[in-house]
């Protein structure tokens, strides 16, 4: 209970610590999640919209690829950018920059392939329409993503969740040093092992609170779109 | 004045589903301008000829040309109008702005001329799938018409309509029809053909059984299957 009041104290007297922690969490993620949106949604969309030899496999790959562990990435991304891999000489290990182009491995795939789904399903509705009416190419790809963006927006804020959330490749790759990459899950662990639980459960309820905002805002926008017949 | 795709030719056109004949062996001409209403019984192969025509369907076999073009080349000369309208997840306006994006830039009043011509002025704002059913479908005409095209298709486009959609509709598709627009029009209501149809075209288990001047047909069928079809009698 006293390692709660603790947590709780943190969280309203704005702790420095917890808050830059916080602050370089949320800062990788949406950096991750911006690069990887530009990345999947146009991928999933042409996939979904597209008819070529070894499609079927590209989108079992890429469903694959949902599941890749995350210790993996890390490794790989890992071996990359460590002194002697091919991009060492980039000198990004241990630098958040390594900890975004782990995130975005990550959840790129998870996008696109959730994407893909949510357009697949729209170009079924609208192929006939836009055959009919000459829409291809660029301006059938924008008009998908345009018209699914309330469905989108829930496969780019599961993608959030997933980057926020995510520990084992960013503890590889981010080194999880204080002050430069330390974010809110290396943290936790970090000080879970020190048996440091004041700050572990602060930190631990700040994400807890954020995945309740996250999954809130997936709801309102479903709503939203609902209500409008724009789902 | 659109730029005519008459006359139109289909020459043996075949599709084969397994081992049924869902069009066997399509031979028809349409000549004359105005509207050609195709009756025909369920799974006769209306919906699906209208579909090739469009290019929507590949035949297996046969060939189709639409005033000398071939399909592919005479598509964005054509519009048309399916039975279940689909519109965009967007309002009224931006549905219309998206089919003639280049009206939308340089002559707006277009879409608002649109709007009011099918009595969807005052919706415009609205989202286009909160509309009725029937204001949809007049919302799709107008998203039809807008391109101007040459040949207008219309897949039994007013069935399960409300009477006065139902009117709205036939007398916006004949003042198209008046200005030089061909009108194909696959329809099972009869008293529909009887108010529309210049000419019918009678199909009957995957061909063309009967073409001829509506008046002629309906008053002095040729065929015994048109003599059935519009004595009730169900074909199979």
């Amino acid at each position: 209970m006293n390692a709660l009041a603790e947590a709780f104290r943190l969280i309203i007297t704005l702790d420095a610590d917890l808050f830059e922690i916080l602050w370089l969490s949320i800062r990788v993620s949406l950096i991750a999640l911006a690069i990887s949106a530009v990345i999947s949604l146009p991928l999933g969309t042409w996939l979904a919209i597209t008819r070529f030899p070894g499609r079927k496999f590209c989108i079992l790959v890429l469903n694959a690829l949902m599941g890749m562990p995350p210790v993996v990435v890390g490794l790989i991304v890992y071996l990359l950018l460590s002194r002697s891999g091919p991009l060492g000489w980039m000198g990004l290990l241990y630098t958040p920059t390594a900890m975004i182009i782990a995130q975005v491995i990550l959840i790129t795939p998870i996008i696109a392939a959730l994407s893909n789904q949510v357009i697949e399903n729209l170009h079924q509705e609208y192929h006939d329409t836009f055959y009919s009416l000459g829409v291809t190419g660029r301006r059938a790809v924008v008009a998908y993503l345009v018209d699914a963006r309330y469905a989108l927006t829930s496969c780019i804020l599961a993608g959030f969740g997933r980057a926020i959330a995510e520990v084992g490749a960013v503890i590889i790759v981010g080194g999880n040093i204080d002050h430069l990459t330390r974010v809110m899950t290396t943290a936790i662990a970090l000080e879970t092992s020190k048996g440091n639980l004041t700050l572990a459960l602060g930190l631990g309820a700040v994400l807890l609170v954020l995945s309740l905002l996250i999954n809130a805002l997936v709801i309102s926008v479903r709503e939203y779109a609902a209500k409008r017949q724009y789902a | 004045m659109p730029e005519s795709l008459l006359p139109i030719r289909i020459r043996e056109l075949r599709l084969t589903k397994g081992d049924r004949a869902l069009l066997a062996g399509i031979n028809l001409t349409i000549e004359d301008p105005g509207i050609t209403v195709i009756m025909g019984p369920n799974g006769a192969g209306k919906s699906l000829m209208l579909r090739c025509l469009h290019g929507l369907i590949m035949a297996d076999q046969g060939q189709i040309s639409l005033g000398g073009l071939a399909v592919a080349d005479s598509r964005s000369h054509q519009a048309m109008v399916f039975q279940n309208p689909v519109l965009l997840r967007r309002t009224v306006l931006q549905n219309l702005a998206f089919a003639a994006p280049e009206a939308a830039k340089g002559s707006p009043w277009r879409l608002i001329d649109a709007l009011e011509a099918v009595h969807l002025a005052d919706r415009a704002d609205q989202p286009a799938r909160t509309l009725s059913v029937g204001e949809q479908q007049r919302l799709a005409l107008a998203r039809a018409l807008l391109t101007e095209p040459a040949l207008l298709l219309l897949d039994e486009a007013t069935a399960s309509l409300d009477p006065a959609s139902v009117v709205l509709i036939e007398s916006l598709v004949k003042a198209q029809s008046a200005r030089g627009t061909k009108v194909i029009l696959v329809s099972h209501d009869h008293s529909q053909a009887r108010r529309m149809a210049d000419e019918i075209v009678f199909v009957s288990a995957g061909r063309v059984v009967e073409q001829r001047p509506a008046t002629q047909f309906f008053t002095q069928p040729e065929t015994a299957a048109a003599k059935a079809y519009l004595a009730g009698e169900i074909l199979l």
